[in-house]
């Protein structure tokens, strides 16, 4: 048994974490994230509030899980999305070739010249403010990374001996696409999802923060960063606790990604 | 009876431009070439590398379009079936790779590999499957097994298996034992041969190597620079090359002739 390398052990640990905790809230939280109570305001840590209370009362450890189940959904909706669309027309680009090839690897950098944040408040003022909005926002921005990485990964498996051999054999492009090159860009495909689940986080972040993105009472760690900055000098661990689990979110799909990436390298798996 | 004829191919490459206005430079890779090929007969091919070799495999097999001259395939010409047309023959015609670890999908069971050109005709026929296994001398029960667990030799006789599933009439053979040792090579070619009079297979037989070449072809065709220089009898050539370039290829093969 080859040993796996420290980045993909330590990503996946914390990734556990972010997601165990965003699974427990689905059925139990400490306390009801969105209960207030004026009088138990900045409570100190103890063991009804193993992290306090903010400053309408609430339970901190309650909101943090609520706000990393938003979190997750937000990711995972936006990156299946973009992603899959992506490589749609990754898989398209490179099965036809010539001028759609072309066309459609144009307007991928069309989208990369776009900046994600502003297509997202663009999105917010043409349609308001909300969740949805936020993760067709980021899937928006996922499309043309996943149509990169697949038409990329794809014209390399399109040159194999087997798909000529497929191709000898009579098979049609899309049939060999379904066969061939779907399975065997996979890894590549699901290395940077994993890396994009990390963007995705940090952007649902960013734009909850900007108030773009998850409406009170939704917990989200950008919101509560954003409620806890004009309280930054009374009670700084407000803005400590969301900015950890970003950090934590952030870092562990990073690592896991990193780390997928050099266990599915051949390369660096014979060096190992 | 003529199985494949192919006359006065040409294919040319437009090479990267060196001037900024003016035509690009182009390469004719393969330069007016034509041969016949025989059912239950061989032809080998050879050549040193860049000679024009695996591009006339590729015309053959329509994988590229000449840029003049014409293949039939039992009097059709291949190229201008229409795409649907032209994948209803494929099964008549199909091909052995040089590459025996890239020719078949690490991905899926050797099983699947060999059963998908049966599939592309719109056959579910284990039993056929099975009986190319057994042609090939592997057993049927290998068929959930993955390339990787197979040698070179292995894996070529399970590409070779799925090239003669579907009762093709003519194999093309680009290289198809250069990857291969010695030993296994005598051993690939003697399955060929054997295929060959069992099925009364037509083979376009492609290598670098005159003397693997020479100890299966019936008719010989040697290129340089996509120029034919000897094109007849196997024999007539190798005892007596009219050639310079031919006389060179046969010292090189020695004394394995």
């Amino acid at each position: 048994m080859k040993s796996l390398p420290a980045n993909f052990t330590i990503g996946a640990v914390l990734v556990a974490l972010v997601l165990g905790a965003a699974a427990l809230s689905l059925v139990w939280t400490p306390h009801d994230p969105t209960a207030l109570n004026i009088r138990g305001k900045f409570a100190a840590p103890s063991a009804a509030h193993w992290l306090g209370t903010d400053q309408l009362g609430r339970d901190i450890v309650s909101q943090l899980m609520a706000a990393a189940r938003n979190s997750m959904t937000v990711a995972i909706v936006a990156v299946f999305l973009g992603g899959s669309i992506g490589v749609a027309l990754g898989l398209l680009a490179s099965a036809i070739g010539g001028w759609v090839e072309d066309g459609v690897m144009r307007l991928a950098d069309l989208g990369f010249a776009f900046p994600a944040l502003l297509f997202a408040i663009m999105l917010a003022a043409v349609f308001g403010p909300s969740l949805t909005n936020a993760v067709l926002a980021i899937a928006f921005i996922n499309i043309p990374i996943f149509a990169r990485v697949a038409r990329a990964s794809a014209n390399q498996v399109w040159t194999r001996e087997y798909v000529l051999a497929a191709r000898a054999a009579g098979m049609n492009k899309l049939a060999i696409t379904r066969d061939h090159i779907l399975p065997n860009i996979a890894a590549a495909v699901i290395v940077q999802a994993t890396i994009e689940f990390a963007v995705a986080i940090l952007a649902e972040a960013a734009l909850s923060y900007l108030g773009l993105g998850a409406q009170p009472p939704a917990s989200s760690w950008g919101r509560m960063l954003s409620e806890a900055q004009t309280l930054i000098y009374l009670a700084p661990e407000l803005a400590i606790y969301p900015g950890l689990c970003i950090v934590t979110a952030v870092l562990g799909f990073g690592l896991l990604g990193d780390g997928l990436r050099d266990v599915t390298d051949p390369r660096l798996a014979r060096a190992r | 009876m003529t199985l494949l004829r192919a006359q006065n191919l040409t294919r040319r490459y437009r090479l990267p431009r060196t001037k900024l206005l003016g035509p690009a430079p182009q390469l004719t890779a393969v330069d007016n070439i034509s041969f016949d090929i025989t059912a239950g007969q061989t032809l080998g091919v050879v050549g040193e590398s860049g000679s024009g070799k695996s591009t006339l495999a590729r015309m053959v097999m329509a994988f590229e379009t000449p840029d003049a001259g014409n293949i039939q395939f039992e009097g059709q010409d291949i190229h201008a079936l229409k795409s649907a047309e032209l994948r209803r023959l494929r099964p008549a015609f199909q091909m052995i790779f040089q590459d025996p670890f890239s020719s078949l999908d690490p991905r899926r069971n050797v099983g699947w590999s060999i059963a998908e050109p049966l599939r592309a005709m719109g056959m579910h026929a284990p039993e056929r499957v099975a009986e190319a296994f057994g042609q090939v001398g592997l057993h049927p029960q290998d068929a959930g097994k993955y390339p990787h667990e197979f040698s070179g030799g292995q894996r070529q006789r399970i590409a070779i298996a799925r090239a003669i599933v579907t009762r093709p009439k003519l194999l093309i053979a680009d290289e198809a034992v250069s990857a291969l040792d010695v030993s296994v090579q005598a051993q690939i070619l003697n399955l060929l041969m054997d295929l060959q009079d069992d099925l009364g297979l037509g083979i376009l037989f492609i290598s670098h190597d005159l003397a693997v070449v020479a100890s299966i072809c019936d008719t010989l065709l040697v290129l340089q620079h996509g120029k034919a220089l000897e094109h007849g009898a196997a024999s007539d050539i190798l005892n007596n090359p009219a050639h310079r370039y031919t006389q060179s290829l046969l010292k090189a093969a020695g004394d394995r002739l």
